[in-house]
């Protein structure tokens, strides 16, 4: 575990900015302050931030706003993003209809 | 479960150069790609491209992507396209998505060649409609011949960035400027000035401060930042765009090797979460390869061979060929490869404030700021000579991995040596016959042919266009100079078109002597 993840590091209060109403992720609308509020409250890593907003786990799975958001929650942690583990990669890694997901082709 | 020698996934120029080195040595290979034409990035590029001979410079981006799909179909590997990768599994395994159903497919070596994804940026209004990446543009224009807009305003001044907004000029849009964070222009200096001689402004250490629009873009407002990238109040510029283009990079698309539990590094010099890989392009799991932007985001050169290398050794661990052949196959390639990475935009070079070139030519600082080498440095540069009658003038003033000038002058005028990223010099005892080959291979549009002595009172200067409606012979138009501005009256005296051109069409103007280094650009009145 790294310094990042150092829950008792105090990373100051929480400062409203102009641009909290900016949105990130554009797939589940959620603005910039909602993930630097996120942050205060205890969302240290991108993996919790994700299962916090559900952010980047929209239509684009994060294609868009990854970076973006790593980017935020570096600034806020005063870390810089390359520190940051990104969120676990999962199958599918692109969207997926349910109906297709659930079709195996047969064997020839 | 169907098996295969060899998985790879993407097939773009990385992808497909690995399938051609592994068929030619017996393995069974088979390709997918999510798009519905091979080629990758190149299918949207309608420039020539950079390099040498060998990686296909010269050669539209398109074309590329077709001759080596030919040449990979040839050796009887299996090209499935509309096929998305979705999952990869540690023992080379792969789900692929294909015609409405999921299919299970087991390599015994896979390599990964999946490309970049476009980066983003917050800025306020970057979801109104209107706000695109610079690859949707491209894919709006060149594959499906759709205008993204009428004025656009392109963020970004890497090669993407530039490249993309001359080609929005190409496809009749207005581009009303190009704005960058970063001081110095981040692509190529021969795509900037082809851009500024058209007359487009570029603003460097200026970003988007807003989206002007309620439903769609109708405006946009930049303003220069300081050196902590904080904006300098009072140095707004506001443009009436109805399209704002993003072109801010590009990240590898590593997901499918993580997924897959390959040990994975952030690495910002390769643009990134990449995966770690030996010289062969081995990831952390044995068998499973790498190839091309996902493993650092580079080039189309840099991507055939890295993808050549990865086919290779593919091969030998497979065991068709022995490891004596995977050393020497990589040896040439890694000499080549080493070529390509020299010169000022290298990626050891990344960001770095390059200020000679390696011949010890002062870079030009307006260039890096505004887009154009200045009347007053252009002549510094050893691609730049004056002499009577017609000859070549190359305003290629940075060191890039390029030489087709050098291969396309059939009386050896042009000197760039063995070094690929030299600065083209002009050979003085070769005599130019003005048959306009170099101006028309040049990727950069950088070459000039100059006659100082056409007429008593007037030179001419044949430069490269590639824009419609073609101006006719006797036409009467504007000469403009490397920053776009008036410089003179010009009359069109000639017009080629032929097909060793390759649809570059080569304009000779006429105007006054005086004149002769500074028009660089025609328009019609
Ligand atoms: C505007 C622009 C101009 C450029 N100009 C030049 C130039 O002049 N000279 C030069 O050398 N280079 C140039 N480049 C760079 C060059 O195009 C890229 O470096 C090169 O295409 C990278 O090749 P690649 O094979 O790694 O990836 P790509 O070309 O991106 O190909 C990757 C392929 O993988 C497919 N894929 C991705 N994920 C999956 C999946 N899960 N399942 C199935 N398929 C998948 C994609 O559909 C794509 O076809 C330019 C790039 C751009 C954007
Ligand atoms: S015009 Fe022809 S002969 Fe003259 S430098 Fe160019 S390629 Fe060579
Ligand atoms: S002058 Fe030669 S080296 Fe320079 S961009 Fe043109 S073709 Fe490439």
């Amino acid at each position: 575990m790294n310094s990042v993840n150092d829950r008792n590091r105090d990373i100051g209060e929480y400062i409203p900015a102009p641009d909290d109403d900016m949105l990130v992720c554009r797939c589940e609308e959620i603005t910039k302050g909602e993930i630097r509020r996120a942050v205060h409250e205890g969302m240290y890593t991108l993996t919790e931030i994700r299962r916090y907003l559900r952010i980047g786990m929209g239509l684009c799975q994060g294609q868009t706003c990854s970076k973006m958001v790593k980017g935020i929650v570096a600034r806020e942690l005063g870390v810089s993003p390359a520190e940051l583990e990104p969120a676990t990669s999962r199958v599918p890694m692109r969207p997926i209809e349910m109906d297709v997901f659930a079709r195996e082709r047969k064997e020839a | 479960m169907k098996r295969y020698d060899l998985i790879i996934v993407g097939a773009g120029p990385s992808g497909l150069s690995a399938a051609i080195e592994a068929a030619k040595r017996g393995l069974q290979v088979v390709v997918f790609d999510e798009n519905e034409r091979p080629g990758g990035q190149l299918f949207k590029q309608i420039h020539k491209f950079f390099g040498s001979k060998e990686h296909k410079a010269k050669i539209r981006g398109f074309n590329i992507g077709k001759q080596l799909l030919e040449e990979a179909t040839e050796l009887g590997v299996e090209v499935r396209l509309n096929a998305t990768v979705i999952g990869m599994y540690m023992e080379k395994e792969i789900t692929v998505k294909r015609e409405g159903e999921i299919e299970h497919y087991k390599g015994d070596a896979i390599i990964v060649a999946t490309g970049a994804a476009e980066n983003m940026v917050n800025f306020k209004g970057w979801t109104l409609p209107g706000v695109i990446g610079a690859g949707a543009a491209q894919t709006m224009m060149n594959m499906h011949g759709i205008k993204p807009g009428e004025k656009v305003l392109m963020l970004g001044t890497g090669n993407v960035g530039l490249v993309v907004s001359f080609q929005l000029l190409q496809c009749g849009c207005e581009v009303v400027a190009l704005a960058d964070a970063a001081p110095r222009i981040g692509g190529y200096g021969v795509h900037a000035a082809k851009v500024s001689r058209t007359g487009v402004p570029f603003y460097l250490s200026h970003t988007i401060k807003e989206v002007e629009g309620t439903d769609h873009v109708t405006g946009v407002t930049i303003a220069e930042v300081d050196s902590k990238f904080q904006f300098i109040a009072g140095t707004e510029k506001h443009f009436d765009v109805d399209t704002v283009c993003v072109a801010v990079g590009l990240s590898p698309m590593s997901q499918l090797l993580k997924m897959a539990g390959c040990k994975m590094e952030d690495n910002p010099k390769r643009g990134g979460q990449v995966p770690i890989v030996d010289e062969y392009g081995e990831t952390s799991i044995p068998g499973v390869f790498v190839a091309g932007d996902v493993s650092g985001i580079e080039e189309a050169s840099s991507a055939m061979i890295e993808g050549r290398i990865a086919g290779v050794a593919a091969s030998e661990y497979l065991g068709y060929i022995d490891e004596k052949e995977l050393t020497e196959e990589f040896e040439k390639n890694e000499a080549t490869l080493d070529g390509l990475r020299q010169g000022m935009f290298a990626p050891k070079n990344r960001r770095k404030l390059i200020e000679k070139t390696e011949e010890g030519c002062e870079i030009s600082t307006n260039l890096l700021k505004y887009g154009f080498v200045a009347d007053n440095e252009i002549e510094r540069y050893p691609g730049v000579t004056r002499k009577a009658g017609i000859h070549p003038v190359m305003e290629c003033t940075q060191n890039i991995p390029c030489n087709p000038c050098q291969d396309a002058c059939p009386k050896g005028c042009i000197k760039i040596g063995e070094k690929i990223t030299s600065l083209p010099a002009v050979d003085e005892t070769a005599q130019c016959i003005g048959c306009g080959m170099c101006v028309a291979s040049c990727s950069g549009q950088a070459i000039f042919l100059v006659d100082e002595t056409y007429e008593d009172e007037y030179a001419s200067i044949t430069l490269p266009y590639e824009f419609l409606p073609l101006p006719e012979k006797g036409e009467k138009g504007i000469a403009l100079g490397r920053d776009g501005k008036f410089v003179c009256e010009a009359e069109v005296v000639d017009i080629k078109s032929v097909k060793a051109f390759d649809h570059t069409n080569l304009l000779t103007i006429k105007i006054p002597k005086e004149f002769v280094m500074k028009a660089r650009f025609y328009k019609a009145k």
